[in-house]
């Protein structure tokens, strides 16, 4: 899922700037589920809102809503009418959401409250891990499962390089946590598969223009589409 | 030979104490702070009934919102408290590894851990808001509690935020919480029940 976490409340005060009333806008799908984006969170946040413009002496309407889903015309248009009466939107949702309201409400300005940072997989509760970079062209049926374009540090098609030792990256987190060292996890578990000739395999260099560098990527469904 | 009620709970010491004065302002007794106090069913609720029972003082500035358990207590709850004025929020649960609903009074203490977060990038004191745990023996601890608290929002004086004139803050959280507090009907409904359950 696609997961996301609040900007310093600092920020999005600063977004406030010149206005009487702002709408935060939740979405209750992907962000809610990451505990940053939904109703409960936007009603927080409008909570704070309310309580630092109280403590400057400013005059602040601050409402709160969410839609299902800000990132489909039907939802948006539940919440059509919250966002009508705000000159302001501060919106939870992913960066999908985001857009999809400040198209379908152009030229409301509707703006950021979270950075959307990954897909990723929830791997115990309030923990979530990268798993995918949406890269366009899955290669994990050969890697066993374990993604080498994310959990890679360098996205390394054909691995290890010298910076791995005992199964650890030599790329440590911010705060000094480890990294595991994707190609390990991968070689080891080629080998419970019995699969461990895909280790020598030569990949050829990824063709990256399926994924964002080739620009921005559109999919239709043909016999999908409404006749 | 059964302890005195006084010997026990005098002798317990669980959580943080309720005022650090070396930290603090001097207080300021003109300011008549508004407390909220989370009070779980089961311990703290029972608690200040003891208090009562044997005379203990505490102060009259701490009014008590009474929750099923302190797991009911949500973010938006304390901050709606803030917003509408509260001076300072303590929740007061069970001890810990006691909680009638096992973990309620840890997720509490997590989840007010959170509020004071909240509370610092708003630029006001986290030491408006704390967690206390006690059980409902600790009549003692339930009045030597408020007291403590009561002084340290003196000392860290008013909420920036004042309430509106005529307001009460405190029956407005109430109301906001909704089935999330026990209110006074409730209990006389809780105790119908009770009393005729207990009559068949």
């Amino acid at each position: 899922m696609i997961t996301a976490e609040r900007k310093p409340f600092d920020e999005i005060y600063a977004m406030t700037e010149g206005h009487d009333k702002v709408l935060v806008a939740g979405c209750d799908t992907c962000v809610a589920i990451c505990l940053t984006g939904g109703e409960k969170e936007a009603e927080i946040l409008a909570s704070e809102i309310s309580i630092k413009a109280k403590e400057e002496g400013r005059e602040l309407t601050v409402e709160h809503t969410a839609a299902i889903r800000q990132c489909e015309w039907e939802y948006l248009d539940m919440i059509a009418d919250e966002v009508d009466q705000a000159p302001l939107v501060l919106s939870m949702g992913c960066g999908i959401g985001i857009q999809s309201m400040a198209e379908k409400f152009a030229p409301k300005q509707v703006m950021p409250a979270v950075n959307t940072n990954m897909l990723g997989m929830p791997q115990e509760h309030a923990v979530w891990l990268e798993r995918c970079a949406a890269c366009g062209e899955c290669v994990i049926g050969e890697t066993a499962g374990i993604c080498p374009v994310v959990r890679c540090s360098k996205s390394l098609m054909n691995g290890p390089c010298g910076g791995s030792h005992a199964g650890l990256c030599e790329v440590v987190g911010p705060e000094g946590e480890e990294t595991e060292c994707a190609w390990a996890l991968i070689w080891e578990r080629l080998k419970a598969q019995g699969r461990e000739e895909l280790m020598f395999a030569n990949r050829p260099p990824k063709n990256w223009s399926k994924s964002s560098s080739g620009g921005p990527r559109k999919m239709v469904r043909e016999e999908a589409k409404p006749t | 030979m059964s302890k005195p009620v006084e010997d026990i709970t005098m002798t317990v010491e669980e959580g943080a104490p309720a005022v650090d004065p070396e930290e603090l302002l001097p207080a300021n007794e003109d300011f008549e702070p508004e407390i909220i106090v989370f009070a779980c069913h089961y311990c703290a609720y029972a608690a200040a009934d003891l208090a009562g029972s044997m005379r203990l003082q505490y102060p009259t500035n701490v009014r008590m919102i009474k929750l099923p358990c302190t797991g009911k207590l949500e973010v938006i709850h304390v901050l709606k408290a803030f917003e509408a004025g509260v001076d300072g929020v303590y929740a007061a649960g069970c001890l810990e590894g006691e909680c009638h609903y096992l973990k309620g009074n840890l997720w509490a203490r997590k989840r007010l851990g959170h509020v004071k977060t909240l509370l610092e990038e708003l630029g006001m004191d986290p030491r408006r808001v704390e967690m206390f745990n006690m059980s409902s023996a600790m009549g003692a601890r339930f009045a030597e509690t408020a007291r403590g608290f009561t002084e340290r929002i003196r000392r860290l004086g008013p909420n920036p935020v004042r309430p509106r004139d005529g307001f009460d803050p405190v029956e407005f959280v109430r109301a906001r919480m909704g089935d999330a507090a026990i209110s006074d009907d409730a209990q006389d409904e809780i105790a119908a029940i009770v009393e005729e359950g207990l009559k068949r």
